[in-house]
């Protein structure tokens, strides 16, 4: 969510301007900021935006206000893609018209080979996402393994997780081996979730994508297929949003150089400044778990950066 | 950068709530008994020392496993005052009524908040009741107010007392209110419900003080948290507080339901709990007599107070590495991606 760019907040803010709307999306999504505003703030204004925990409650809100148009923001890896397919699937299956999704779904494994492929940055592993893994499967980054000579190592999310995935990267590296670990074994396979693949397969078509702080990378994203194209919520978007000024936050946020690891927090003009948990610009002061927020919240001359 | 509008997140209890107190109600209302931040205020008529607190109520649902909002209401401000070692004398209860409530929801609201007050022996004396129309609120508000006393001889609990080398206790297991109440509006369903904790603590806090006379600081943890009272008391003391990951008793259901939504359990609400911060040479004493009362069951020793770094709440973790416990920093929001 923390890489959604602000133009699509934004459109999706628009959206819920529209007479008769009401915004459904995952909680995480609620302060990440456009351009001008989040969901919490327009909320507070008085747009409809309501929190759902899955796009299937959202098919089930838009079924039970039928005279309402209800759009669903589509945010996130191959993790929630599957659902958010389902949910336009069952959209389709009961018939209704009032249910939208505005799409704004990534990949994971093109994002890594557009950073293995970038000549300014030298990584020399990369600890690839469990959760997103359990869906793609741990055979998805053999060719960012094998293409670029990086070692891939699949990880979960516990503290041991990230040490024993550590461990096998360098292990590799000494070694000079460069294939694709499965850390993660107990919730990934090799091929991951077939199913939850062909949902997305049914309802989504590869697409090029923007990346907050990253730019445009070539068939990282998805969009919704033509055939399901009554329920895409970008043919209800008329214009460009108003007062998109994405390029003057992009001046003082350095959210790419940092993403890319080539940069850190404490080097960017605006962090602990303009740019806080509290007031995020960029994501990775927008994710808890982002560099900036962790630094922010971590560091221990905290009061240095509020002074 | 201030905030223009009032958002969710200012009513959450945790760091917009802080600054939107201090920085505009205190700010205005400016005045000792107010700045001491307790949950109660203490007052002084030259003879006796009075303890006054406010709240309000707004809770969706208005009934949820372990509780409603009249049992909330009455709970709530017993617990402020229980927490500054005040015997609850009487309460206060305004209702704002939504045009259209039926009158048998309110009437099961007030006969719960008659057995609550019952179980701690205290009238409600004074009440007010305004209607507004459909849509104007969410079907029923609640204010209540309270008064007690405090012993003349009690060097009252206050949260910039906690100091270097005391003990921090918990009555029992955290986050049961909030995850009761979020799991139920949502319908989110395991395999058993989640009880709310809510309950009046006045009994156990004054067993607490029997056991424990020079205790430091009582709070009750309720929106923010373990994690909020904490951050205050550190702050409001100067000192540092260290907690043990491992040792701070948690409900293997909210545990299981916090780690589905991505939500801290130390950052969630708690109805029944006291955090109470004691001299090491009392600890033992008051974690036996809460351990023997019922509703002290689970009471656990789960950190220690430290010198410095100043303000600041650390958490030792399982694996033995320490990170910092901040403020929430607004409404809990379940996370999915």
């Amino acid at each position: 969510m923390c890489v959604t760019p602000q133009r699509q907040i934004d459109q999706f803010i628009q959206l819920g301007g529209r007479p008769n709307t009401v915004l459904a999306t995952f909680g995480d999504m609620l302060r990440v900021p456009g351009s001008n505003s989040n969901l919490e703030v327009e909320r507070a204004k008085g747009a409809d935006v309501r929190i759902v925990y899955s796009p299937l409650d959202a098919v089930e809100l838009a079924c039970g206000m039928p005279e309402r148009e209800l759009i669903f923001f589509g945010i996130g890896f191959e993790t929630t893609a599957p659902a958010v397919a389902l949910s336009i699937l069952e959209a389709e299956r009961r018939g209704l018209r009032n249910y939208y999704v505005l799409c704004a779904h990534k990949l994971i494994p093109p994002a890594l080979a557009a950073l293995a492929s970038d000549p300014d940055i030298n990584i020399h592993g990369f600890i690839c996402p469990g959760h997103v893994s359990t869906i793609i499967g741990s055979r998805a980054y053999r060719t960012v393994a094998r293409d670029y000579g990086i070692p891939c190592v699949v990880a979960g999310f516990e503290p041991l997780d990230i040490l024993q995935a550590i461990y096998m990267l360098v292990d590799q590296v000494e070694q000079g081996r460069n294939q694709v670990e499965n850390q993660y074994s107990r919730a990934v396979s090799p091929d991951g979730n077939r199913g939850a693949m062909r949902c997305i397969d049914h309802a989504f078509q590869l697409a090029s994508s923007e990346w907050r702080g990253l730019g445009s990378i070539p068939a990282s994203g998805l969009h919704i297929r033509r055939e399901y194209r009554g329920f895409d919520a970008s043919i209800l978007v008329s214009e460009a949003p108003p007062n998109s000024d994405a390029e003057s936050v992009g001046n003082i946020c350095e959210c790419g150089a940092i993403l890319k690891g080539m940069k850190t927090p404490r080097e960017c003009r605006a962090f602990g400044t303009a740019c806080t948990p509290e007031r995020p610009i960029g994501a990775c002061m927008v994710s808890s778990e982002g560099a900036c927020a962790a630094e922010f919240k971590y560091s221990s001359h905290r009061e240095e950066v509020r002074a | 950068m201030k905030d223009e509008i009032i958002l969710l997140a200012h009513g959450a209890g945790g760091r917009k709530s802080a600054v939107l107190i201090h920085e505009l109600f205190c700010r205005h209302f400016d005045n000792p008994a107010l700045n001491a931040m307790g949950d109660s205020a203490l007052l002084s008529d030259g003879m006796r020392r009075l303890a006054f607190t406010t709240d309000s109520f707004v809770v969706d649902p208005l009934f949820f496993p372990g509780g409603n909002i009249g049992k909330l209401a009455v709970c709530g401000t017993v617990n402020d005052l229980a927490a500054v070692g005040a015997r609850p004398v009487a309460l206060s209860a305004s209702f704002i009524l939504e045009e259209g409530l039926p009158v048998e929801v309110l009437e099961r609201v007030v006969v719960s908040m008659r057995e609550a007050a019952r179980e701690v022996s205290i009238p409600v004396v004074a009440g007010d009741t305004k209607v507004v129309p459909r849509g104007s609120a969410d079907q029923m508000f609640i204010t209540t107010s309270g008064i007690g006393l405090v012993p003349e001889s009690l060097a009252a609990p206050a949260p910039d007392r906690a100091a270097p080398g005391d003990a921090v206790l918990i009555s029992g297991t955290i986050g049961d209110h909030g995850m009761a109440v979020m799991t139920c509006r949502e319908r989110i369903r395991f395999s058993s419900e989640i009880q709310s904790d809510c309950c009046p603590l006045h009994d156990l806090a004054a067993v607490i003080l029997d056991a424990g006379p020079n205790t430091h600081c009582m709070r009750d943890p309720t929106r923010g948290g373990l994690a909020a009272v904490l951050n205050e008391i550190a702050a409001q003391s100067g000192v540092c507080i260290e907690i043990e990951e491992a040792a701070v008793p948690i409900n293997e259901d909210v545990r299981v339901a916090c780690e589905l939504l991505g939500i801290d359990p130390l950052h969630v609400a708690n109805e029944g709990k006291l955090v109470v911060i004691v001299p090491p040479e009392e600890a033992d004493a008051v974690l036996g007599a809460m351990g023997s009362h019922p509703k002290g069951e689970g009471a656990a020793k789960i950190g220690m107070v430290q010198p410095e770094p100043v303000g600041r709440v650390h958490l030792r973790t399982g694996l033995g590495a320490c990170r910092i416990l901040d403020m929430p920093s607004g409404d809990l929001l379940p996370r999915i991606c």
